[in-house]
């Protein structure tokens, strides 16, 4: 046995040394008491809880490098004639902000290291934050009491985009002018006020003068204000409402098991933002991002090939490249649908999906409770297939926009590919949720089988008769909660259309259409088993008669060489 | 001999005066045209031989879809077997062999670039044959290739000239683009300054043809040596994606970045909170 001995931090050299100045803190700003609770504070310890942490530290580098570079970016679009060290643009017009991110890549020491940094970021922060935003959702970390921090994601989400765009636009490159393009084009998609709006953002035809400067002051001044401040709200929220956890021994609706903010997670965290920060240090070193001198400045009749957006607008990309050309004039404007229904509807059917689903999903099971155990993907099958299918759509679209890059790395049509795709949009996601929501039933029955018939042992018997068969062993009861530990499957009761005196009720027809897809929510699930199935189960693994050996309370399974292990 | 203004001005009303004056323009302005219009590259000279051993290659090699006399093969459904050859000239003979387009070893949207079948002797005889049947672009002069004399006003203004005319299909550094149905803007990554220099002249396959009228052999040369800089420069900022642009990044940032991030939080998580154990 050991046992675990530990020294009050009063008493060790570093907090002698630290007390006066501590303490001379605590005089002045009262911390103290909010300090004692909050350090102590206890977080949950798994992999996935570490998503969003991704993106936070890639927030904080981008801060860093960020401030980095404004000390020599010019946000202007005034023409200057570049004598930089860049040999094939000397005596090139081109504008100011184009001028001096060549500057900063090629005449400031660490320059270039800075802006691939700054870059490696934010694609990392976007992804981070998208794949944080997954494990949200196949664990349903979002249901009550946590939709609006759910909300407060999307927005963090949308936003990040933004101003991920913003940034790729500002060195006014071939590349990023291009980009621009492609959003100014979807501003005058939308219907009626398109024009205007553009007019509005641009300071008249595009490109003007206006753009860059206004993409600056967003790109280092009110987009990251508004992360900052979602992101405080984001954190705030997080600790009021308590980590989620997954389920487990000793794990309840009621309690946080996991280890304290001071010193774990202080340690973990803190430790885990030197290895992002490595990670995009490391990234911005030796691999290439944005080679903005490769395009050369932008010029609106210069375009080219392989032009691509950042991978989080890839999906938008890719919807408008295999929309089909419709386009109608009627009331004297051009309604261009083959740009506004992609391009604009595509992001906005994303981000509205994204920021109801929390409330479609509690109207469709009818579920008031607060939960703060994780779902298990398998247990809510429809759930985890339709965020498959939701993944799918995105991933087509984001295919599509590199479909150019396919057809010229896999000699394929560029034609074909489009065919693919547009049949793929609206099939593949259908075939995906089909097949996640099987993989998750029958994930559900390898569950209930080993709860009910043990897990497999590794160990052959032999009969009297001479039939073989593997001896099966109950699972430790630990093991058996965590697999039991969800809800059971509500009763589906059709709803009464009709009072006792055989009246129509009010909402007969809403609760009608709601029982419809509560029942497909659930449809074919499995619930879990019974107290009474387990009992049975248990006496029955218990049996030791026709057994030649008794396996023993403690048996562990056979190692891979057939050597039976114990605790 | 001595020219008064009052000479001058007697005769001035001589009925010839006019055709005189139309002479000496004329003489002027085709003075003036031999010296400054654009020259085309220079041809090379062929013998007799050479055109014959051509015709020799040719028909082995090349008659059975382009016709025993390079007039061109229709199908009988009025299609394109094998097109004339009549007027291609020395310099597309040069590119499509040369770079092993063809011979073509199947029926496909575009030729792609091969090994070439003839060696170079072989290429130039074939060359010749054709440039015999009637003008058309020659092989470029070698004072148009030496791309490495070109300073640096050159090297500008030849960067000008492919972001204005090339990159839209073949890419800020040449690294290729997709065309409609499986065709394709091919990679001008290791191509010869002669072969750019004749898809320039000849408008090989989807390729449109950029004259000397369009772009003068020296501004071509500039746009050369534009590629060969960008393409023979370092790679500067680390490993490139062969200038594939975003996806490429995309790629690595999920891949490398989310990926490996990933395992170290797996990492992470996998490790308990550590604390001083005493043996009891």
């Amino acid at each position: 046995m050991s046992t675990d001995t530990y020294t009050p931090v009063e008493d060790t050299g570093f907090g002698k040394k630290a007390a006066g100045p501590v303490g001379w803190l605590d005089d002045r700003l009262g911390l103290a008491g909010v300090a004692k609770k909050n350090l102590r504070k206890v977080f949950p310890e798994h992999w996935s809880f570490m998503l969003g942490e991704i993106a936070l530290w890639s927030f904080v580098v981008l801060l860093l490098t960020g401030v980095f570079l404004t000390f020599w970016f010019q946000p202007s679009m005034s023409e200057v004639v570049y004598d930089g060290s860049y040999a094939p643009f000397r005596g090139l017009e081109m504008s100011q902000a184009y001028a001096s991110t060549l500057h900063i890549s090629f005449d400031i020491r660490g320059g270039l290291l800075m802006r691939q940094i700054h870059h490696w970021a934010a694609a990392l922060f976007v992804g981070a934050m998208l794949a944080h935003m997954l494990r949200i959702f196949f664990t349903g970390a979002y249901r009550k009491p946590r939709e609006i921090n759910w909300l407060i994601g999307v927005g963090l989400l949308a936003l990040g985009m933004v101003e991920g765009f913003a940034g790729y636009s500002l060195p006014d490159d071939l590349l990023s002018g291009t980009g621009l393009r492609f959003v100014d084009g979807l501003i005058r998609s939308i219907p009626l006020v398109g024009s205007y709006l553009e007019f509005f953002i641009f300071g008249g035809e595009f490109p003007g003068e206006e753009i860059i400067p206004r993409l600056y002051m967003a790109h280092i001044l009110l987009i990251p204000a508004l992360l900052l401040g979602l992101i405080a709200a984001h954190m705030l929220l997080l600790v009021y409402h308590k980590h989620t956890q997954w389920p487990g021994a000793g794990r309840t609706n009621d309690n946080v098991v996991g280890y304290p903010m001071l010193p774990v997670y202080a340690a973990k965290a803190g430790g885990f933002f030197f290895v992002v920060f490595g990670f995009t240090a490391l990234m911005g070193a030796l691999v290439q991002i944005n080679p903005v001198w490769a395009y050369g400045p932008y010029n609106p009749s210069e375009v080219t090939a392989g032009s691509q957006p950042d991978w989080y607008m890839g999906f938008s990309e890719g919807l408008v490249r295999i929309m089909p050309n419709w386009e109608s004039t009627f009331l004297g404007h051009t309604w261009s649908w083959n740009v506004f229904i992609p391009g604009v509807g595509g992001l906005g059917l994303l981000f509205t999906v994204l920021a109801l689903w929390p409330f479609v999903e509690r109207w469709v099971t009818g579920d008031q409770r607060e939960h703060h155990l994780l779902e298990r993907p398998r247990n809510a099958p429809t759930r985890t297939g339709l965020g498959v299918a939701g993944m799918t759509f995105y991933g087509v679209g984001w295919a599509a926009g590199g479909n150019d890059i396919i057809a010229t790395q896999f000699h394929l049509s560029i034609n074909a590919l489009t065919h693919i795709f547009r049949i793929g949009i609206f099939l593949f996601p259908v075939i995906a949720f089909i097949i996640t929501r099987r993989i998750c039933i029958g994930l559900q029955r390898a569950d209930q089988n080993k709860i009910l018939h043990g897990y497999e042992t590794g160990v052959i018997e032999r009969s009297p008769d001479g039939s073989y068969a593997e001896r099966h062993a109950p699972l430790p009861v630990t093991e058996q909660y965590r697999l039991t530990a969800h809800d059971r499957l509500p009763a589906l009761e059709a709803p009464a259309e009709t009072d006792e005196n055989g009246v129509a009720l009010p909402h007969g027809r809403v609760a009608k259409v709601r029982h419809r897809v509560r029942s497909f929510y659930y449809k074919g699930a499995i619930d879990k088993p019974t107290l009474a199935e387990v009992e049975h189960a248990d006496e029955h693994l218990a049996e030791i008669e026709g057994h030649p050996v008794h396996l023993g309370e403690d048996f562990q399974g056979v190692s891979e060489t057939g050597i039976p292990k114990s605790h | 001999m001595r020219f008064s203004v009052r000479t001058l001005s007697t005769r001035r009303r001589h009925p010839l005066a006019g055709l005189v004056v139309l002479v000496l323009g004329l003489v002027a302005a085709a003075g003036l045209w031999s010296a400054l219009a654009p020259k085309p590259a220079q041809a090379e000279q062929y013998t007799a031989r050479d055109v014959e051993a051509g015709r020799e290659l040719f028909l082995i090699g090349c008659a059975s879809c382009h016709g025993q006399n390079a007039e061109g093969i229709t199908t009988k459904d009025g299609g394109n077997y094998g097109p004339s050859l009549i007027g291609v000239g020395a310099a597309a003979v040069d590119f499509q062999v040369g770079t092993g387009r063809m011979p073509m070893a199947q029926s496909a949207p575009q030729a792609p670039r091969k090994a070439p079948e003839y060696d170079a002797e072989e290429t130039r005889q074939l060359s010749a044959y054709i440039a015999s049947l009637a003008p058309g672009p020659a092989i470029p002069a070698e004072e148009y290739l030496n791309y490495q004399d070109v300073d640096v006003e050159g090297l500008r203004e030849g960067g000008e000239f492919f972001r204005t005319n090339c990159t839209a299909c073949h890419n800020s550094v040449g690294a290729g683009g997709a065309l409609p149905n499986g065709r394709y803007a091919p990679t001008l990554k290791g191509v010869s300054a002669k072969h750019i220099y004749e898809a320039m002249v000849t408008g090989p396959q989807q390729m449109p043809v950029f004259n000397d009228d369009l772009i003068t052999p020296e501004d071509k040369r500039n746009v050369i040596a534009y590629i060969k800089r960008v393409q023979e420069q370092p790679n500067y900022g680390g490993i490139g994606g062969g200038g594939l642009g975003p996806v490429v990044d995309g790629v690595f940032v999920w891949v490398l970045g989310i990926g490996g991030l990933i395992g170290f939080a797996i990492w992470i998580g996998a490790h308990g909170a550590r604390s001083k154990k005493k043996k009891a």
